[in-house]
């Protein structure tokens, strides 16, 4: 009988084996695909920036304020003589870290009491769940200018404030998933295979929440994209001059009046384009966790 | 039977069905061709897979969109179905020909109550008036015999039980007098008294409005009591189409044969499987068992003491009761709760083989989750090899020593496997957390030795469970019960979700890993017929009591207790003719 050696087999092919599904996820949808380049090309314009961009983001220049967009400034250059292009691309980096480093933290704080919740019930549900009740009965962007204002006015405490306004979807799913598969009967099986109720929950039944919540993750990531540049937009948060898309659009607005458009429009563009593709990302990323897809 | 008429109510000829899947394009029906005549029941019998429901679905034009008739036709009383416009089949549907299914309770409305559901039907098809309607669904209900029509004209489909939803289910199909009606498989998932009920139903309404009946079953038994004319079908084709008593009596196919023979019967034994299970790759071995069976001098491994589970009825009722008692003592407070398991004594000797039987809701399955200490009891003491287990908390119980000593087999193989974690990985878990440590190669070799023990091909361990078929999956579950070496076993219905060729090699392996590795199983199931192959002492339960012990054969041939003669009459098999139906029904 051939030695079964699934470690050293499953580590070559395991790789192989996702980039295939990973194509046939991609090549099923094509919207999948559209949303895969969209949110490619972010990460590299978030990575590489500051590198490709043409002009400094930040040196001013009012010889050239205010010049509409032409081959040498493609978004054209704002009141100070700023290149929008380059202040555009920039500004990805820090709304991206701050959107991922919200949603991280609301992701694994809001599953962690989900899943107790969902498992234990009780008392425990209770009170994990009126607390999250708390949370939602205020206007969600309201509580969140709160958290900002009263937390000082820094990029760490709109990572805070965003992760806690987005804290109660993530609960809120995980607990639902949880509590369907307490009783399952390979939760059952896993009691009888020796696990405690600790590792039960992190290694059989947390896996398996995992697509539906990166549905969950995918939607949010857009959403703090657009709540930390709300905030930024009413002047909390990121200060200037630091290229960020809510300052801009801010910034911009006054002078739409004036005609000069695209101050707001590029960085509402970009806005607008990433959280779009965090939207269509949903499915994909649902489908390419499922090990059901994977055939 | 009498003469048939000349003409059939309806004719497939040739049906050719393709389906488009991520693989391709499928066959999934080759040239079915089959008739129905008025006033007979023909039942289409074959294992899952076999086409039996597509060809159905074709017929009636509801198939998935990705399935595509390509060829062949079925005409309805002079009307071609196959390629016909929706809205003449949907006059059709529902006023000449209609359907039940499965589930009763998914197909029916949750929100709607069940009397406005058959008034819908009435109204859309039929020139009732609506003042009539009423009227009209109370006496259908009355037809297919729900007690107190009246008031359950009112009910919503979750305040009735499975074998009600069913019956209401009927009651729709039938308010239009169709002239054909198709059950796909109407008991699945009802017990076997509920399922007589709801067959005895179909076959007398369908009788008394000289009705054509086509029932879709994967139970031999069920369809040769209740149908004139069996079809077979395998894999897309029809591979045998005979009159009910000419098929059982001399079947020409070799997988007719094969079917029959691997349906369990009242006098049939386990031996009598063996060619099914050699067909299908698996060698038979017939070991003296290990333990001797039946030595009646054995110590008991497992003594149940009195045991008692009992549920809270309404959390509300809970509360008030604790109020109660501190205004007013002195009232003797209403029981708030709920006896799943009544004060049961048991006794199961090293190496024996026991079966617990009742019917849903009759709490074997309460009582096996207590002994495998997934749940705690209320009262009574389960000892253990002279333990008391019932003694530590189930929560506890994970990380106990004893664990590994009480393993169970569930009901559902795709349920209970963790869909992220791949067969391997599924029988590694219970050696990973309660073995001794090994490193990986010894790992590797053992699992792959427990693969062979139940037959599971190697090269499937990496796979995940829905890339296995529910036998594969079925012995997934098994290998990982077994890889402990558990000295209890208990099998919750190990064989219900599985094809009956399926599973006799899964009774068999059952069989002989008990005598190689000298288990004890605790066999609970509702299928008697399954349970005597297996096992030595069969208990009955109904209502949380256990109302009658014995010897397996014997209890099954002579049952001293009303309840266990009812349970017995009802399971259907082909030792029997079809009964010719009472005709004494009250006409509409």
């Amino acid at each position: 009988m051939a030695v079964l050696d699934p470690v050293g087999t499953e580590k070559e092919s395991a790789l192989a084996a996702w980039w295939r599904h990973f194509r046939y996820v991609v090549s099923e949808n094509p919207v999948t695909l559209l949303a895969f380049c969209l949110f490619g090309t972010f990460i590299v314009l978030a990575l590489f920036g500051p590198w490709i961009v043409p002009f400094d983001p930040l040196a001013s220049d009012t010889a050239n304020a205010l010049q509409a967009p032409s081959w040498k400034h493609w978004f054209g250059t704002d009141n100070l003589g700023r290149d929008v292009f380059s202040r555009v691309v920039v500004a990805t980096r820090l709304d991206f870290m701050i959107a991922f480093s919200a949603v991280a933290l609301s992701f694994v704080i809001g599953s962690m009491l989900g899943c107790l919740s969902g498992y234990y019930g009780g008392w425990t549900d209770r009170i994990v769940g009126r607390s999250i009740d708390t949370i939602m009965a205020f206007p969600l962007f309201v509580l969140a200018m709160g958290i900002v204002a009263a937390l000082g006015n820094t990029v760490e405490n709109i990572v805070y404030a965003t992760a806690i306004i987005n804290l109660p979807f993530y609960t809120r799913v995980a607990r639902a998933e949880v509590n369907i598969r307490r009783h399952a009967g390979f939760v059952d099986a896993a009691k009888l295979a020796g696990n405690a109720d600790a590792r039960l929950l992190a290694f059989h039944v947390y896996p398996n929440i995992l697509p539906p919540m990166m549905v969950q993750v995918s939607l949010n990531l857009g959403w703090a994209i657009l709540n930390a540049a709300g905030l930024s937009f009413i002047g909390l948060g990121v200060r200037p001059p630091s290229p960020e898309w809510g300052i801009m659009v801010a910034e911009g607005a006054t002078f739409i009046v004036s005609g000069h458009w695209w101050l707001a429009l590029f960085p509402g563009g970009a806005l607008m384009l990433a959280v779009f593709c965090f939207n269509l990302l949903g499915d994909g990323l649902r489908d390419l966790i499922d090990p059901q897809r994977r055939t | 039977m009498t003469a048939m008429p000349e003409i059939p109510l309806l004719a497939i000829k040739d049906l050719t069905v393709e389906f488009k899947t991520r693989g391709g394009v499928v066959e999934a029906l080759h040239e079915v061709g089959f008739e129905v005549y008025k006033r007979e029941m023909v039942g289409v019998v074959g294992e899952s897979g076999s086409g039996k429901s597509v060809t159905a679905y074709t017929v009636m034009g509801i198939l998935d969109r990705a399935g595509r008739a390509t060829g062949g036709s079925a005409n309805f009383g002079g009307f071609e179905m196959i390629g016909a416009r929706e809205r003449d089949l949907h006059e059709l549907r529902g006023r000449e020909a209609s359907m039940i299914f499965q589930s009763p309770r998914t197909a029916l409305n949750p929100i709607r109550k069940v009397g406005a559901q058959i008034e819908d039907v009435l109204l859309q098809h039929t020139g009732v008036h609506r003042r009539d309607a009423k009227q009209e669904a109370i006496e259908l209900l009355a037809q297919v015999r729900i007690l107190r029509p009246e008031q359950r004209y009112h009910a919503y489909p979750y305040e009735l039980s499975g074998g009600m939803c069913q019956r209401v289910m009927i009651a729709i199909a039938l308010a239009c007098e169709p002239a054909l009606l198709i059950a796909d498989e109407p008991t699945t998932g009802l017990d076997v008294t509920t399922q007589k009920a709801t067959m005895d139903i179909v076959r007398d309404l369908t009788s008394a409005r000289n009705m054509a009946a086509i029932l879709i079953t994967h139970d031999l038994g069920l369809a040769a009591r209740y149908c004139q004319r069996i079809v077979v079908m395998k894999q897309g084709r029809v591979v045998e189409s005979a009159p009910t008593e000419v098929l059982f009596r001399n079947p020409l196919h070799p997988y007719t044969k094969k079917l029959i023979k691997a349906t369990p019967r009242p006098d049939s034994r386990l031996e009598d499987l063996s060619d099914v299970a050699a067909e299908a790759g698996m060698a038979v071995v017939t070991k003296p068992s290990v333990a001797e069976a039946d030595n009646p001098g054995r110590a008991p491994l497992l003594e149940v003491r009195g045991l008692v589970k009992e549920y809270p009825l309404h959390e509300a009722a809970e509360r008030r009761k604790m109020i109660d008692r501190i205004l007013r003592p002195n009232l003797t407070p209403p029981p708030s709760t709920f006896r799943a398991v009544d004060e049961i004594d048991f006794t199961v000797a090293a190496g024996e083989s026991i079966g617990l039987v009742g019917e849903s809701g009759c709490g074997k399955s309460t009582t096996s989750s207590m002994v495998t200490r997934l749940l705690d009891p209320t009262a009574g003491t389960i000892l253990f090899d002279g333990e008391d287990i019932s003694a530590i908390p189930a929560r506890k119980f994970a990380r106990h020593p004893l664990r590994a000593a009480i393993q169970m087999v569930f009901q559902d193989p795709t349920e209970s496997l963790n869909p992220r974690f791949s067969a391997f990985d599924a029988i590694a878990e219970p050696l990973r957390r309660l073995g001794a440590p090994m490193d990986r190669a010894v790992m590797a070799d053992t699992i792959a030795e427990l693969a062979e023990m139940v037959g599971l091909p190697n090269e499937l361990l990496t796979r995940f469970p829905h890339q296995l078929s529910g036998g594969q999956k079925a012995r997934v579950g098994i290998a990982r019960a077994i890889a402990l070496r558990p000295k209890l076993l208990i099998l919750d219905e190990p064989t219900s979700a599985l094809d009956v060729s399926v599973q006799a090699v899964v009774l068999l392996l059952l069989d002989r890993l008990r005598r190689e590795l000298g288990m004890t199983y605790i066999f609970v199931s509702h299928d008697l017929n399954v349970v005597r192959l297996l096992c030595d002492r069969v208990i009955v339960m109904n209502e949380g009591r256990i109302v009658e012990t014995g010897n397996a054969s014997e209890l099954l041939s002579n049952p001293k207790v009303d309840y266990t003669r009812t349970l017995v009459e009802s399971i259907p098999h082909f030792g029997q003719t079809p009964k010719a139906p009472q005709l004494k029904v009250v006409k509409v």
